[in-house]
């Protein structure tokens, strides 16, 4: 989804001739991706009626597919392609950072969205939310372990993303900067990776009862 | 918060020094996080209002210490810090609508419903305010043109 000038490598590997030593041309970064707003409008607009209409199917829906999907895509960045990131060159990094980050702005609020709105909905709509019922307990945990991953996400990881990608929009970037924000994004992953094994198995737990 | 600020609380980017903003937002941010737990936590049940009350009006004076500190904070880079303010405060908004208006639709109404817009409001203005202070401050520094800006 962004924009690159992998034109201008691709004439110079074409031509045969040996790599730049200067910096090589870098991707041209759309901090959001505009294509990808239709896209996300049509989930929040199909919530937004399954909530509306407490559509069952919608429900479930949104909550089984957005959290699988929220929980897998954390696990995966914070547990496996974090640590990997880690290790790589500052320029690697920069080079992997620039495809990834505006995908992960777009994605990642619209599944907690669908994850959570339609979970708060149907915990309503099948009493899971009663004091009497055996999973209220669990729900409770689960509100706090979403509470921290929310401020985690909120506070630290959305807020060093998009710095990362101002500051590789600039003609030099500071790779100190990059580093010690990807350092952020990295930790702050693992941490809701980790998290998201609790989900699992409250999520487990609630719907085995 | 100036530069003459103690160390433990201003950072330095860039050679610049700011005030803790983002760390006050997440404190407020918690905080009406924490409020919403409560209140969650007794649905469909209403819960007392005492203790979100509380939370969330704690929340609200971090918010506007935050606001006071920033408005004093020289040498940010503040084209940057509005033109990121700006969107995500609308799309923070749009969130914080859609919220409200479950709650809408679940009949929650009275001192709850006033509550809970006034803390998803507080959500609203903390989430872009750390957002647009962290690109801010990290832009900070000599200007330099953007490629396709």
């Amino acid at each position: 989804m962004t924009d690159t000038t992998a034109e201008v490598l691709s004439n110079g590997h074409a031509a045969g001739h040996s790599p730049p030593l200067a910096a090589p041309a870098r991707p041209v970064i759309q901090i959001v991706p505009l294509r990808g707003l239709p896209f996300v409008a049509v989930m929040i607009a199909f919530l937004a009626a399954s909530i509306g209409f407490n559509w069952q199917w919608g429900l479930d829906f949104n909550h089984v597919a957005g959290g699988a999907l929220w929980t897998g895509i954390d696990l995966f960045v914070g547990l496996v392609v974090g640590p990997i990131l880690g290790r790589l060159s500052i320029p690697a990094r920069a080079e992997f950072s620039a495809r990834f980050m505006p995908k992960m702005v777009l994605l990642m609020p619209t599944l907690v969205a669908m994850t959570l709105a339609s979970g708060f909905q149907l915990a309503l709509d099948l009493g899971n939310l009663k004091a009497s019922s055996p999973n209220h307990s669990w729900l409770i945990v689960s509100f706090v372990v979403v509470g921290v991953m929310a401020v985690i996400a909120l506070a630290l990881l959305e807020p060093a993303n998009l710095a990362v990608l101002f500051e590789m929009r600039k003609p030099r970037p500071n790779g100190e900067v990059i580093a010690k924000l990807m350092k952020r994004f990295i930790y702050t992953a693992g941490i809701t990776g980790l998290m998201q094994v609790a989900t699992l198995v409250i999520m487990t737990r609630v719907a085995s009862q | 918060m100036s530069a003459t600020s103690p160390q433990s609380t201003v950072h330095e980017t860039n050679g610049q020094r700011f005030a803790p903003v983002a760390e006050i937002g997440a404190a407020a941010l918690a905080l009406i996080v924490v409020g919403g737990i409560y209140m969650a936590s007794y649905a469909p049940r209403r819960a007392p209002l005492g203790p979100p009350t509380g939370l969330a009006a704690a929340s609200a004076l971090l918010v506007l210490a935050n606001l006071v500190m920033l408005a004093r904070t020289k040498g940010l880079a503040w084209d940057k810090f509005f033109l990121v303010g700006r969107w995500t405060l609308l799309s923070y908004l749009v969130t914080a609508g859609l919220i409200e208006s479950a709650f809408v639709k679940d009949h929650t109404s009275g001192g709850p419903l006033v509550l809970i817009t006034a803390m998803l409001f507080l959500f609203a203005v903390i989430v872009p305010l750390i957002i647009s202070f962290t690109v801010a401050r990290y832009q900070s520094g000599p200007a330099q043109p953007e490629p396709g800006a």
